[in-house]
């Protein structure tokens, strides 16, 4: 009897909390679909009379949201990769390849993790001014391609690999690339997928480099063009929930499909403090 | 293999493997980083040569009252979001540590937020704030109370943001600490409940002390983060009104790209880092006597 009670108090604490997760996201979708009247009504209506499709494409009326996407897919899609590549690599390295001066070089890596990312904003700036890549998606590309969190955190996972296989396949006249790409790369494939997520969801939801780097509109990332139309259209509240709607899609549906990844890439930045 | 042999082909593969990521390393994390130091020391708006001005930017900075007002805010807001946020994210996460039915949608419900884009949150709940149209000040209605016009009233624009960014980083914390508690080994609750331990006590005596170690890194990592607040602030209320939700970052941002104070902005960046640095240093040296294991 004392257990289904505290049951219930943990349901109701939970249930609670649950809703007021979702709450502003139903209020989101509900007005994304009403007319711009039924919006500036009081007491609010949670659902309006008819459902306006119609805000949906004067999102993309105003704004080319498809070319933002395409923005978004292509800047994520580099950067995700190349931070795989350079961070696996340099993890084996880091790892698994006896070398002089390692110890030093990864402490040098450690120490900057607690460097936060403004510091190094105007630098950066300065030289993309310098090559002539602001406003163009390399200037958001090619600072991401390296990650020292990411070097960090493959180093690790390859640590735990057995030096028995390595040492096996020496033998057998493997050298370190074969090694890497034979043994390594195969056995981290869940912890390449985690820090894959958690990289995309970085570059996905950046917000403070588009804003700095980019300024014409058709170059434009997901989060950067749904914050321009915000300044633009701040009371058209039914179009800017269409539009807020639309931005969250992607994430929504690679979230859905890989849960387990979302959920182990986003507490690894839990690691990074 | 002679061992001089082996050195050299050591060597050569670990170049082979770092080459690019200490490019990368070095071109846009350890040169921006040194470059940043040396610019906070400099006078420059892109335009005009730069000028060396030795302290002159952080000794301007302590004198700037917008520069005290932002710093204030910053911790403000730190103190505003850090304590309320960790508090409920651990009861939520002691809720779910449970293994009730429902856990997972639960869990699913939780992380929406965190997966979401700020900008897009931020889009949100300025609309849920709207003072007179808004859902909060509705339902706030319903109980009696007439809510203000949170974003642009400088007593309340502050708290709102900091709302907004508990609710973002809930169901973060939450998995932190739900990763903690399920570290607890359960045979010590059982042996709890043989002595005849209430539930009280084995929360303060086991899970308290036992979890202190997330709790610890859950509580710094977040103060970390929260001086580094912006893009809620950008979008909600750019700074205002008049200052009152300006922090450290978006008064970085305007120096250099809206006043192009390149060194201005290079100071406070640093004056961010220190603050950073020194919080990480606290959590080194006192983690040994806070955390209990």
């Amino acid at each position: 009897m004392k257990n289904k009670r505290t049951a219930a108090i943990y349901h109701l604490i939970l249930i609670a909390g649950a809703l007021t997760m979702v709450i502003p996201f139903f209020w989101m979708v509900s007005t994304s679909f009403k007319a711009l009247k039924e919006v500036f009504v009081f007491p609010p209506t949670f659902f309006g009379d008819k459902i306006i499709w119609q805000n949906y494409l004067k999102v993309s009326d105003r704004y080319p949201f498809g070319l933002f996407f395409l923005n978004s897919i292509k800047i994520s899609f580099f950067v995700v990769f190349a931070q795989l590549l350079t961070s696996s690599m340099a993890g084996f390295a880091f790892s698994r390849i006896k070398f002089k001066g390692r110890e030093a070089l990864f402490s040098l890596y450690l120490g900057t993790l607690i460097v936060p990312f403004h510091v190094t904003l105007v630098p950066t700036f300065l030289i993309m001014k310098y090559f002539g890549w602001i406003d163009s998606h390399l200037s958001i590309i090619i600072p991401s391609l390296v990650s020292a969190f990411g070097t960090f955190l493959m180093r690790q996972f390859f640590l735990t690999i057995p030096e028995e296989l390595e040492n096996a396949a020496r033998i057998d006249g493997c050298n370190p690339a074969m090694i890497y790409l034979m043994i390594f790369l195969p056995l981290t494939k869940p912890a390449l997928a985690t820090l894959g997520v958690f990289t995309f969801m970085g570059i996905w939801n950046d917000f403070i480099r588009p804003l700095v780097f980019i300024n014409s509109i058709p170059k434009m990332t997901v989060p950067l063009g749904l914050a321009t139309m915000q300044g633009m259209y701040s009371t058209d509240w039914p179009v800017l929930m269409a539009g807020t709607v639309i931005s969250l899609i992607p994430v929504l549906v690679a979230f859905i499909a890989a849960q387990e990844y979302f959920v182990r890439g986003v507490t690894l930045s839990g690691l990074k403090g | 293999m002679s061992m001089k042999k082996l050195a050299q082909s050591n060597n050569f593969w670990a170049f082979i493997f770092l080459a690019p990521n200490l490019l990368g390393f070095l071109a846009f994390l350890l040169i921006p980083v040194v470059a940043s130091f040396g610019l906070s020391f400099v006078e420059w708006d892109l335009l005009s040569p730069m000028k060396w001005v030795g302290f002159k930017n952080y000794i301007g900075l302590f004198h700037d009252q917008v520069f005290l007002r932002v710093l204030w805010n910053t911790v403000y807001y730190t103190l505003g979001t850090v304590p309320v946020g960790i508090a409920l994210s651990l009861l939520l996460a002691i809720a779910l540590n449970k293994k009730l039915r429902g856990m997972k949608i639960y869990r699913a419900l939780y992380f929406l937020p965190v997966i979401s884009s700020y900008v897009a949150v931020a889009v949100v709940w300025q609309w849920l704030y709207n003072a007179e149209f808004g859902l909060l000040n509705y339902l706030l209605s319903l109980i009696g109370i007439r809510g203000p016009s949170w974003l642009s009233s400088t007593k309340w624009a502050m708290p709102a943001v900091m709302v907004t960014s508990i609710w973002k980083q809930l169901g973060f914390n939450m998995l932190l600490f739900l990763a903690g508690l399920q570290g607890i080994p359960s045979t010590y609750y059982e042996a709890a409940e043989i002595d005849g331990a209430g539930k009280w006590t084995q929360f303060s005596r086991i899970t308290v002390p036992l979890l202190s170690s997330t709790t610890f890194f859950v509580v710094v990592m977040s103060i970390i983060n929260s001086f580094q607040v912006f893009d809620q602030v950008f979008i909600m209320t750019e700074g205002g009104p008049a200052r009152s939700t300006s922090v450290l970052v978006h008064y970085l941002y305007q120096n250099a790209f809206e006043y192009f104070k390149m060194g201005n902005a290079s100071a406070i960046a640093y004056i961010l880092f220190f603050l950073v640095f020194l919080i990480t240093m606290l959590q080194m040296k006192f983690s040994d006597n806070w955390v209990i294991y």
